[in-house]
């Protein structure tokens, strides 16, 4: 290295530094992950497609495909225009509404779970109404769809308000003088202004809603093949000393994770590369 | 288009940025609201623009005596210029001036040929051909303001307002695009405001000089007028420097440092005249400045040409005579 900066420490304090951060991140990310698909195809490969062929297993991957596809498109909505909501406008609450997005991460996921009983449960306060018009909330899909809306919530729109909140408002004003209407502004102009923030949001949001287990595990009573979404299935099968199917159903979340971190470096190189050149 | 402005009146809660302004401005003409920050400039050009509404009840905006208060920006058909130009990143330079053609319903829009046409005359008009696409991440801070100008002149406003149009400019491009800007002006004749805290920028620029200060105007007038019969203290001190002088009767006196005139110690008229001592002397250029140290203690800047200063050899720490009273 001819480069020398004043800043750079020398090289045996570089060197710990560097090899205490890979360590770390060593021993408590890549070995776990590492150790997901070890177990998983300790038995061979055939094990390892017949867990994930089981029919208990399919279940629950549809089960989570769809609670991720219903809740998802709902909180991107939600996100963006709480997100518009609170950059774009001055109004009383908006302190109000700040905090409430962030209440799903300040909440623990079990106690979540437990007011959604509380509320839709046999024994609670809407139960005997919903029983009485025979509709099923808790130990049900939509128990699950609640439980994940709520707990996904927060993801969309944390990852841009302060991206909306950085590039304030003047080009929609200039969109507004030159005659464009609300929703030529939202399309044309901040849409593109946001795209990449939006994407990576959607993505943390997905990976939560497929992999939440807290709230979920309260509200779904575990119904083998009906109720059991994909993190509930493997507990189960963990639980019954299954290890190798357990961990042969954890490689698809694990690979869940690795396919959202991918999109993220790529999004990251996008929008760093048009951040850099917006001045 | 003429523009009245008609005691407006605009409070953010407890905070007055305008108090009861009322102003005309003629047909055609180049006008500059020049204050400090904070005097409320911004703030009644956004008004005009329709960015932002007066206090309900304070008063009425006339565009060519219609009243326009209530017509929101899109429908006024008014150019506007940010000050840091807020183009649409995304988009390329002919996208950007074809923003507003594009947006229009699909019965008004013309079609799209019609609007690459235009798109290029514009280009033309603001001396940008050949960079149609380019982003405006590519472009150097004088070549995105004239974008940003193309882009408000595309849906062919009535009235062109300019939020502080060269503040984000290096001082040799301002230069340029000012004179630029006037001789722009003069060509296609439309009713423009430009809001400013350079008075030279004002003077140079405008045809009428509008001085603001806390909310209110403290004077309209040519830039002549502004700078020569200034109507307050205030005028005086914001428009050029000045010296003010106190005098033992405790008034105050303001005297521009090229109304100044010397002589040498021994020629001293007392009745009108006070001694000092050269402090500074800085002769770089056609005119030199000179800052004196009167007896009575106050200082004095003045201003006279090199051939004076050479004329009468005076150099720095020599005692001078100083004409302040006529």
């Amino acid at each position: 290295m001819s480069v020398r900066n004043v800043t750079a420490e020398s090289a045996p304090v570089r060197w710990l530094l560097i090899s205490a951060a890979i360590g770390v991140l060593g021993l408590f990310l890549l070995l776990p992950l590492a150790a997901v698909f070890v177990e998983a195809l300790r038995k061979g490969w055939e094990v390892f497609l017949a867990s994930l062929h089981d029919e208990a297993a399919l279940s629950a991957v549809k089960l989570t495909l769809m609670a991720a596809l219903v809740s998802v498109p709902l909180n991107t909505l939600f996100g963006i225009s709480a997100a518009w909501a609170i950059t774009k406008f001055r109004f009383k609450g908006r302190s109000l509404l700040l905090a409430l997005i962030d209440l799903p991460f300040a909440v623990s996921p079990v106690i979540a779970g437990l007011v959604f009983v509380l509320l839709f449960g046999a024994k609670g306060w809407f139960g005997p109404w919903l029983s009485e018009h025979d509709i099923k909330i808790i130990f049900a899909f939509p128990g699950i769809i609640i439980a994940t809306i709520f707990i996904t919530f927060p993801f969309v729109a944390r990852e841009l308000i302060p991206l909306m909140e950085s590039q304030g408002s003047d080009q929609e004003e200039a969109a507004v003088t030159l005659g464009a209407r609300g929703w030529q502004i939202f399309w044309r102009v901040t849409l593109p202004n946001i795209k990449w923030g939006l994407l990576y949001g959607v993505l943390l949001c997905n990976a939560r809603a497929m992999g939440e287990f807290g709230a979920v595990s309260v509200v779904s009573g575990h119904i083998r093949g009906k109720t059991n979404t994909l993190p509930l299935h493997i507990e189960v099968l963990y639980n019954e000393y299954q290890f190798s199917a357990a961990f042969a159903c954890a490689t698809l979340l694990a690979l869940l994770a690795l396919f959202t971190l991918g999109i993220k470096s790529v999004v990251e190189q996008l929008s760093g590369h048009s951040s850099s050149a917006k001045h | 288009m003429s523009i009245s402005i008609q005691s407006i009146r605009k409070t953010f809660g407890s905070y007055t940025a305008l108090e009861d302004i009322s102003l005309e401005i003629p047909n055609g003409s180049l006008t500059a609201l020049l204050g400090p920050s904070g005097s409320g400039k911004t703030t009644l050009l956004r008004i005009v623009a329709g960015l932002e509404f007066a206090d309900p009840g304070s008063g009425k905006i006339l565009f060519h005596g219609e009243d326009v208060s209530e017509i929101s920006t899109g429908k006024r058909g008014v150019g506007f210029v940010f000050q840091h130009y807020a183009l649409f990143r995304h988009m390329t330079v002919a996208e950007n001036i074809a923003f507003g053609l594009s947006v229009l319903p699909s019965g008004k829009r013309p079609s799209k040929h019609e609007i690459r046409d235009r798109v290029k005359e514009l280009l033309g008009l603001v001396k940008l051909e050949g960079l149609d696409k380019r982003r405006p991440h590519e472009l150097s801070g004088g070549q995105r303001q004239r974008v940003a100008l193309a882009r408000a002149l595309a849906i062919r406003p009535k009235v062109l307002l300019l939020d502080e149009p060269f503040g984000a400019l290096d001082a040799q491009v301002r230069k340029d695009l000012r004179r630029w800007l006037r001789q722009f002006h003069d060509e296609i004749g439309l009713t423009t405001i430009f809001v400013t805290h350079d008075q030279e920028e004002a003077l140079e620029l405008a045809d009428e000089v509008v001085v603001m200060r806390n909310a209110r105007i403290e004077q309209i007038g040519s830039p002549q007028a502004v700078y020569d019969t200034p109507r307050s203290p205030f005028v005086y001190e914001f428009l050029g420097n000045v010296n003010k002088l106190t005098d033992t009767s405790g008034s105050h006196q303001y005297i521009r440092p090229h109304e100044v005139e010397i002589r040498f110690a021994a020629e001293c008229d007392p009745s009108t005249d006070e001694l000092g001592t050269i402090q500074h002397l800085f002769s770089a250029g056609p005119v030199a400045s000179l800052s004196i140290r009167l007896d009575n203690g106050s200082f004095l800047d003045v201003e006279i040409s090199r051939k004076i200063l050479d004329e009468m050899c005076l150099d720095q720490k020599d005692r001078i005579a100083v004409k302040v009273r006529s």
